[in-house]
């Protein structure tokens, strides 16, 4: 049995006691939620903070709702609350796409978005989901709440734009009219981490592509939003041709590495394969998005 | 709270009392759905060992609490070659729960600092020198818990001089490669040993003479059984009475207590070793690991007992793997079809201790059944076997002795001559399958085939997965680029071992004891020599003493896994225990139904000679009114009857089966996948299984071997293998990076068999423990290949393997 080595917990009874912790504790503390990153991570001895904040009773920010023109997800919403959402299924089935294909039920249980987020994994899941939706982080300290647009959030590998003494509380992604999306994930088996993956965000207006988003899983950190696709998608009508320039540059635009998943060559492939692949589902949803509506 | 059903217990009539069934009927052959559910004997039931399972109530080794118990935890090398320039232990033993930390250096001063392995190599218990692989043990620490265990090993300061490793075993005989086992004396290069079976000569001669040969090289990739218990015990050392208990994860505790005997130089009779529920062994808990010996240590030096069990990255980083068998095959035959000969040379990389376990002879296994199920007119192996800076092993995860790198071979050198030939691969195989009339076959290579109807089960194969609709089917789709793949394996496999005049393993012969008491009221207790480790053990066997005795399976105990209640034997691996065991359990039941006899002659004041025997009673001949039945006789054997002269009274018996020859399971499997052009993801769509494991016992345990080895066979062939980096470094030490299939990689297995008896073997049972395994990775392999067109890729075929290999045609095995 992997055991991790001794630390000090306490259970939160309040988001501003959790801040608190997190103050005063600096770099040794860390925040658990689902701890399923986490855990293995202390248990494996490769993380060993001294304190864990856990925020588990902090049911405050468990929620899904529309706020106006936003969807608005508190930071301790499960994967499987996510999964299970007609709210987040209507606006944005990308998250259904992706939460079928996240780890197993066990996992998709305990685990939650603020978690998944924060690990900063490039390989996660989640991450290139809010990258292609344009989602924006609610970040809360002492100080107050500040927004974090998805594009700034990672600051690299297993990095945020969180600070010490501060937690991420909720996510935001706009509602859009004719809205389409979808995910596309390989992996080696069922639950695996992606060996690469592509979310695709967009809405159709008058026949034209519009809002685009794409994000990458898996290839490199600095892909869980991709301009150049976007600004190539924005204003055209979607054909085979587009999807084909699109899957190009998304095969440009990112840095995959050769591991026991694939090969850099492969990986790049896949961004490109599975960018076509996500984009023709993002506009058949969005073509029936717009009948829906209309 | 909710409520648990008590096993419904039907109104059967009690066992002891005279029968109620009606004169002429006999127990267990009754019509209706009871008997079927419940058999006297062959026959669909349910497992006996299943309720405490499925309750959560199976006792396993990490269950074992014992008081006072005391844990230990492992250091290990991180290096995969380096010299140990020192060991400072002195801040672990400052820990305010350590209570020993012992080194390479302690066990130097007991002797103990190496023990033999099974191929009678020598092992490190703990690096005194150098670290030869990376996991390799080093130091051992025991702790008032598990956790301070764990933290103490951290505070071991270990100094290490890194050297270059062997990684690659093709370079494992360059001049320059360093050398690994430099503490074997005049060692100066990494070989182990070099071995061939076959004619040679003859073999090149047809090779010389044919139309048409194919050379093919692979690898069959290290893989790992990963069985979901790792391994570990509890040592006990009674400081009073000076005996050691060993709880222990072990498919042989026979074996194993003998060898603590002669390495530790205890008195055997002062050992006692048990093996409670065991989590899977697949060949993984054969072998004795550095862990035991140091928790028996542990415990000697407290005077407490010491629990050490392994977790998920140290199973699959230093224990048993299997495989690693870089071949190179070579096929002969004729332009119509005819296989001629197979040649074969092998590089088996053995890691960095020779501790693969198989009969002393075959230091290459049983891998000399690689003529398949063929009639093929010669062959010829060489096998190489080389040290690298890995983990030790060689032989386990259910390969039957290496018959699964056979299997592998020959049938990818089977289609590979038939893409060479152009040829069908099915006809290909119903073309060269050994046919009926030819068994008992002597192949080229030194193997008496018992029996099987090859074709008939190809055929029943073939006619169940609707071949030809699938060719049909696969040249539509090609048409419009899909991707549609079949693929075939016929497989024969060789288990059951073995002979003591061939086979032991370090000198000790593999026969088996089996033990069996009819109590006075006509239960009964049967006690084993071989281990469950999930085979069903607890059923199989009660059933096979049932249809001998017509004792119902439920009223006979089946007690294994403790050397001081069974008899010697040499443990459950190579698919043995129902060829050697299940032997074993029908001849020392015949023996009690012989001993029964007489006493039922005396009964029913008759000569034995006038009675016969229906299951479950002995009755006079043509006078079926005068009947006892088994569960009488044993009442009687207890009691006042005035016995015959010779009979001692009781109704008990013991045996050691020798069996005269190995079985020959065999089976035809078909594979359907898809495979996505755009991403090289692999759907196994279809898989049917024919299998011919002899008479059948239990068809439900054996569908449920069935399914599980074929999940292992999708496994291996698509997803497992243990990887290193140039550095020797473990890439696969965890489930996040071996993988193993579950229920959403596999199909819906569709199984079917064919019956021929193993005429040598009492019942006939053939064994079926590894069939699936064996034979499955070559079908699902061919099925891809036949999918993208490629002859050969190697294992395992990922989704970027794949596609690179239906884009550069073809791929080599990562190291």
């Amino acid at each position: 049995m992997q055991v991790p080595a001794s630390f000090d917990y306490q259970r939160a009874q309040s988001v501003d006691e959790a801040l608190e912790l997190l103050r005063r504790h600096g770099e040794e503390a860390r925040v658990v939620a689902g701890g399923h990153s986490l855990l293995p991570m202390m248990k494996l001895r490769l993380a060993g903070p001294e304190l864990l904040v856990d925020i588990n009773e902090l049911h405050e920010l468990d929620y899904i709702e529309v706020v106006g023109d936003e969807l608005r997800v508190g930071a301790l919403t499960r994967h499987r609350a996510l999964l299970e959402s007609e709210l987040v299924g209507r606006h944005f089935p990308i998250v259904h796409d992706a939460e079928k294909v996240i780890a197993d039920p066990p996992v998709r249980n305990r685990g939650t978005i603020g978690g998944s987020l924060c690990q900063a994994d490039p390989s996660e899941d989640l991450s290139a989901v809010c990258g292609a939706l344009h989602a924006r982080t609610v970040i809360r300290g002492a100080a107050g709440e500040r927004i974090v647009p998805m594009a700034d959030f990672h600051r690299g590998p297993y990095e945020t734009a969180v600070g010490v003494g501060e937690m991420l509380v909720e996510v935001r992604i706009p509602v859009r009219p004719g809205a389409g999306s979808a995910y596309e994930k390989v992996e080696r088996k069922a639950g695996d981490w992606a060996v690469a993956a592509a979310g695709v965000a967009l809405t159709l207006r008058e026949g034209r592509i519009a809002d685009a988003g794409v994000g990458l899983a898996a290839v490199g950190a600095g892909a869980l939003e991709l301009p150049a696709v976007q600004d190539l998608l924005d204003g055209r009508e979607p054909s085979e041709a587009l999807y084909e320039e699109a899957g190009r540059l998304a095969s440009e635009h990112c840095s995959p590495v050769t591991d026991s998943r694939g090969s850099a060559e492969y990986k790049r492939h896949l961004a490109g394969e599975l960018t076509r692949r996500a984009l023709r589902r993002a506009v058949a949803r969005a073509g029936a998005a717009v009948e829906r509506e209309a | 709270m909710t409520t648990v059903d008590e096993p419904s217990a039907p109104p059967e009539e009690q066992p002891g009392a005279p029968s109620a069934a009606p004169p002429g009927e006999q127990p267990g052959e009754r019509t209706g759905e009871r008997s079927d559910e419940r058999p006297i004997g062959f026959g669909r039931m349910k497992r006996k060992e299943d309720p405490r399972f499925v309750r959560g109530k199976g006792r396993y080794v990490d269950d074992v609490k014992l008081p006072g118990m005391l844990h230990g935890a492992v250091l290990r090398s991180p290096f995969a070659h380096a010299r140990i320039v020192s060991v400072d232990t002195s801040a672990a033993e400052a820990h305010p729960k350590v209570k020993a930390v012992i080194t390479g250096e302690t066990l130097a001063g007991l002797g103990l600092a190496w023990m033999p392995t099974l191929s009678m190599d020598t092992q490190a218990v703990l690096a005194t020198d150098k670290a030869r692989f990376q996991g390799q043990e080093v130091a051992f620490v025991v702790a008032e818990d598990h956790y301070a265990a764990r933290d103490a090993i951290e505070l071991i300061d270990v100094e290490y001089e890194p050297l270059d490793p062997v990684v690659d075993a093709r370079h494992a005989l360059d001049p320059d490669a360093p050398v690994i086992r430099d503490d074997l004396e005049g060692r100066t290069d990494n070989h182990i040993f070099e071995w061939e079976a076959g004619d040679k000569a003859a073999t090149d001669e047809v090779f010389a003479r044919a139309d048409v040969v194919v050379e093919q090289t692979m690898l069959y990739p290290r893989v790992h059984p990963a069985p979901l218990e790792t391994c570990g015990c509890v040592a006990s050392m009674d400081p009073v009475d000076g005996k050691l208990t060993l709880y222990a994860t072990t498919q042989a505790p026979h074996a194993h207590r003998t060898l603590y005997a002669l390495v530790a130089g205890l008195p055997e009779h002062k050992i006692r070793v048990v093996a409670p529920d065991i989590g899977g062994g697949f060949g993984n808990k054969v072998g004795i690991y550095p862990g035991y010996v140091c928790a028996i240590v542990g415990s000697i030096v407290t005077g407490r007992p010491v629990k050490w069990m392994e977790d998920r990255s140290e199973n699959l980083m230093s224990t048993s793997f299997a495989r690693d068998y870089h071949m190179t095959g070579e096929i002969a035959a004729t332009r119509d079809g005819r296989i001629l000969g197979v040649r074969v040379k092998v590089l088996a990389d053995h890691g960095a201790f020779n501790s693969t376990a198989q009969p002393t002879k075959y230091p290459a296994g049983f891998f000399h059944i690689f003529t398949g199920s063929y009639d093929i007119e010669a062959a010829h192996c060489e096998v190489t076997g080389v040290y690298t800076n890995k983990a030790p092993g060689g032989v386990a995860y259910a390969c039957s002795f290496r018959v699964t790198e056979a299997v592998y071979l020959i049938e990818r050198m089977v289609d590979c001559l038939a893409a060479e030939l152009g040829a069908d691969p099915a006809e290909l195989r119903m073309r060269n399958l050994l046919r009926p009339e030819q068994f008992p076959y002597e192949n080229k290579t030194g193997w008496t085939y018992d029996s099987g109807d090859y074709p008939a089960c190809l055929r029943k194969a073939l006619d169940l997965a609707g071949y030809e609709e699938l060719r049909k089917e696969q040249s539509e789709k090609r048409a419009r680029g899909q991707l549609m793949g079949i693929g075939l394996s016929f497989f024969t496999e060789t288990v059951g071992a073995g002979p003591r005049k061939h086979m032991d393993i370090l000198g000790l012969g593999m026969a088996d004891g089996c033990e069996l008491r009819v109590h006075p009221t006509g239960k009964a207790v049967v006690r084993l020599s071989v281990q469950t480790q999930g085979q069903g053990h607890e059923t199989t066997f009660a059933q096979i003493v049932a249809e001998e005795l017509g004792i119902p399976p439920e009223d006979i105990d089946v007690v294994h896994g403790d050397t001081d209640q069974t008899p010697f034997g040499l443990g459950t691996y190579g698919s043995r225990s129902t060829p050697v065991s299940g032997a074993a359990a029908a001849v020392v039941a015949r023996k009690v139904r012989d001993k029964a006899r007489i006493i039922a002659g005396a009964m029913l004041e008759v000569s034995p000679d006038d009675l016969e025997w229906t299951k479950g009673r002995w009755s006079v001949k043509g006078d079926p009114a005068m009947t006892t039945t088994i569960q009488e006789i044993a009442l009687a054997a207890h009691g006042a009857l005035e016995l015959p002269e010779g009979v001692e009274g009781h109704l008990e018996a013991t045996t050691v089966y020798n069996p005269p020859n190995l079985t020959y399971p065999f089976g035809a499997y078909v594979c359907v996948v898809d495979v996505d052009p755009g991403t090289g993801v692999v759907k196994v769509r279809r898989f049917v299984a024919v299998d011919d494991c002899g008479t059948r016992i239990n068809p439900m345990i054996i569908e449920g071997q069935v399914h599980g080895g074929l999940a292992d066979g999708v496994g291996m062939a698509l997803m497992e293998i243990i990887g290193f980096d140039e550095d020797g470094n473990c890439l696969s030490g965890s489930f996040m990076d071996y993988l193993l299939p579950t229920a959403l990689e596999v199909p819906a297995w569709e199984l079917d068999h064919t019956v021929t008896p193993s005429p040598h073997h009492p019942i006939g049972a053939k064994g079926i423990g590894e069939s699936a395994t064996v034979g499955s990775p070559p079908a699902v392999v061919n099925a891809v290949l036949d999918a993208i067109g490629v002859r050969h890729a190697d294992m395992p075929l990922t989704p970027g393997r794949v596609w690179q290999a239906l884009n550069q045609g073809g791929v080599e095995a990562p190291q």
